[in-house]
């Protein structure tokens, strides 16, 4: 897999997710249709542009790590893949499909689910309600108000499991909002999985963590991610080049560039660019220390 | 609990809920019996206004307390219901309709339910403030509409019906009051197990989550604004039955009952009983009833003691009547009451007194502003008050100072014994953790 060049290992399952009906496009990457693919997004707030023209394509089964300096425009970047925001022009695609426009439950449906960098939580449910919440769409329960969740035996199973993978079960019927702040960030994990999406968008999964939570977590958010596209905005180093096949690296709402760790720790205009920057927040912090 | 098994526990054990059906065996029990215990035709009048009141608060609750929405203009579903209910019923007087008068309630909840279809569209497109603003302006709008058709709203004097019509089915004519009362009371029991289930289906248990969490729950697959609206409509069924049979007990409806005061009748009640719990709301409809009828008979300034209630109840307590009993029920099943029963009865002793001088002055005052021809003497608590008198001011002066330094004394002591209490609950809920 250090090879670029080499087709993925893995083996691409976008159809799966996003229907048969799909006609079959034709994008050249290794003859493999991309899970999520962006084409010259552009955002602006006002008139500053956040975005400006972002390319990528991530292949099904790969684990992106989004990284780069502060205000890049990182969050920006998933706020705009999951719908949270419209952008301003360029073209969003989820398994080929393009999504820029369509509503955050919309996209969901197709097949995505992002966590949030502040725990997102429904606070006065129960952990076990929390994720029974996040399975009901995706079984198919729409807004039905003739059948109990009691009977619903799929979602609760899928719910308990989902709270077996996170290593919540025994705060099962603790209240979101009594759960300790590492608690809450695997509720999150948990929540955002739980639906079964193919293609998860993880924002600062460990931010906030002890370096032992973290270690902890990254072989939880490992597991949990098998066989799924994983983008994941990150900081800690050590969380990405422990997760990630590839690493994008954003700066000033550009891609400068998008390869495999080692590559990406060799080049040059990161190097420069971002570890110029990441250099001068560490002088600007021992400055502020002094 | 501590059963819990090692092998994966996809599938946990449930125990038949015997305390459920104990609950809700309870609960029909006391219907049922009742009008037996209080036989007045006062009691019975309050019994069906009762009724009545609980299907209402426990719809108004399903936006409130389950959807985190505030209406503010919840009567206009109830009171539409009205309407249409009482319309019906001259239908059937009149005998182009073949309805039986006990499925005329029905016609009130679909009513409620087609405008809130119509009027609930607009209202959930927006959640927080700007529902709560949209409900108030269009309970306005229907307000003013009905000085406007005085056709369908029946003008100043309303639209007056009778309910003993149409053919008796098993010979019950709903003449007698306690007919009509154990057929609102079957309605009240059906709507309350029908909305309790409502909470345990996914579009109940969803309704919870957007209350918690609009913005993850688009995230999720739902689409808030159907969850609210769907919602917003089963809450408008509910309220058009209560308003349907509002028109059967009274046998007439007037504009009154789409406007801004019942709304706030229903928010105000729905908040004392708690919103917190699915049961708070039917202890806030006691409370309308016996406020309504009961403590305005007993005093002028009622809506004053009613304001003074609430406003102590938001600050103080503000899961409602509901949760106060909860925290105390959670204290009991750790053992924990015993020691603060003394303080409960310190509490009580000097919280009437508190309201004996307050009362006393207020009364006074109303008597001096409302009933100067009647001299300045009035009865309070068995005791003449002389409300041009210095002694009577003094007194219940007097007594108000002295219950406000008690009260605040025993107060303090409470808070730091309930402090204690809960403190020593947690370590024992901590204990019982790490024996998993």
């Amino acid at each position: 897999m250090t090879n670029p060049g080499a087709p993925s290992a893995l083996p691409p399952q976008g159809g799966a997710a996003s229907g048969p009906a799909e006609p079959a496009p034709r994008r050249p990457l290794d003859g493999v249709v991309p899970a999520v693919e962006l084409k010259d997004v552009r955002k602006s707030f006002g008139k500053t542009e956040i975005i400006r023209g972002t390319s990528l394509a991530v292949k099904p089964g790969e684990r992106v790590a989004i990284i780069g300096p502060n205000g890049a425009g990182k969050s920006t970047l998933f706020n705009l893949i999951s719908g949270r925001f419209g952008s301003t022009s360029g073209d969003i695609l989820l398994h080929g499909e393009k999504i820029d426009g369509l509503k955050p439950y919309e996209i969901n449906r197709k097949g995505l689910a992002r966590s949030f960098q502040v725990s997102n939580l429904f606070m006065r449910l129960s952990v076990f309600e929390n994720l029974r919440c996040a399975v009901l769409w995706s079984l198919g329960y729409k807004y039905a108000f003739w059948r109990f969740l009691a009977d619903a035996r799929d979602a609760n199973d899928r719910a308990d499991e989902v709270l077996d993978m996170i290593k919540l079960h025994r705060r099962r019927d603790v209240l979101a909002m009594n759960l300790t702040y590492a608690e809450q960030r695997a509720l999150e994990i948990g929540i955002t999985i739980a639906g079964g999406a193919s293609v998860i968008l993880l924002d600062e999964p460990t931010a906030g963590m002890s370096k032992s939570e973290t270690a902890r977590f990254v072989n939880l958010i490992r597991e949990v991610t098998v066989g799924k596209t994983l983008l994941t905005v990150e900081h800690d180093m050590g969380v990405v080049f422990g997760l990630a096949d590839k690493i994008a690296v954003l700066v000033y709402g550009e891609v400068i560039a998008f390869d495999v760790p080692e590559r990406v720790r060799g080049n040059a205009r990161v190097q420069e660019a971002y570890l110029g920057s990441a250099l001068a927040e560490t002088q600007a912090a021992q400055a502020a220390q002094r | 609990m501590v059963a819990q098994n090692d092998s994966r526990p996809t599938y946990r054990f449930k125990p038949y809920n015997v305390g459920r059906w104990v609950i809700w065996g309870l609960y029909a029990l006391v219907m049922l019996i009742a009008p037996l215990i209080w036989t007045s035709s006062l009691s019975l009048t309050m019994l069906t206004q009762v009724g009545i009141a609980i299907i209402g608060c426990l719809a108004f609750n399903m936006l409130l307390g389950q959807g985190g929405m505030l209406s503010f203009g919840h009567a206009v579903y109830s009171g539409l219901g009205s309407y249409l209910a009482i319309h019906t019923l001259n239908l059937v007087s009149e005998g182009r309709l073949g309805l039986p008068v006990s499925l005329v309630p029905l016609v009130g909840g679909l009513g409620g339910m087609a405008f809130a279809v119509l009027l609930g569209f607009v209202t959930t497109k927006k959640a927080g403030t700007p529902f709560a603003m949209i409900t108030l302006g269009v309970g306005e709008l229907v307000w003013a509409m009905s000085l406007m058709f005085p056709g369908f709203f029946g003008g100043e004097g309303g639209v007056s019906g009778n309910r003993v019509t149409g053919a008796p089915v098993l010979g019950i004519t709903f003449g007698p009051q306690v007919q009509l009362y154990y057929l609102i009371a079957l309605y009240t029991f059906i709507c309350t197990a029908l909305m309790f289930a409502f909470t345990r289906t996914p579009l109940g248990r969803m309704l919870n989550a957007v209350r918690d969490n609009p913005e993850r729950v688009e995230f999720v697959g739902y689409n808030t604004q159907y969850v609210r609206y769907f919602a917003f409509i089963a809450s408008g069924f509910f309220m058009g039955i209560a308003g349907g049979l509002a028109a059967l007990n009274f046998e007439i409806v007037t504009a009154e009952v789409v406007n801004a005061v019942r709304s706030g009748a229903f928010l105000l009640f729905t908040f004392l009983g708690g919103a917190v719990f699915f049961f708070g709301p039917i202890i806030g409809a006691v409370l309308m009833v016996l406020a309504l009828v009961l403590l305005s008979e007993l005093t002028q300034a009622w809506l004053l003691y009613l304001g003074l209630v609430f406003t102590f109840m938001v600050m103080f307590a503000p899961g409602g009547i509901s949760s106060l009993i909860m925290m105390n029920l959670r204290v009991a099943s750790f053992g924990k009451l015993r020691p603060i029963w003394g303080s409960y009865v310190a509490l009580l002793g000097t919280g009437a007194t508190v309201l004996a001088g307050a009362g006393a002055m207020i009364e006074m005052v109303y008597h001096l502003q409302l009933n100067e021809a009647l001299g300045p003497e009035l009865k309070f608590m068995g005791a003449t008050l002389n409300a041009k008198g210095f002694d009577s001011w003094f007194g219940a002066a007097f007594v108000l100072v002295v219950g406000i330094g008690l009260f605040e004394i025993v107060r303090r002591h409470f808070v730091r014994q309930w402090g204690q209490v809960q403190e020593e609950i947690e370590k024992e809920i901590k204990k019982r953790e790490a024996l998993i």
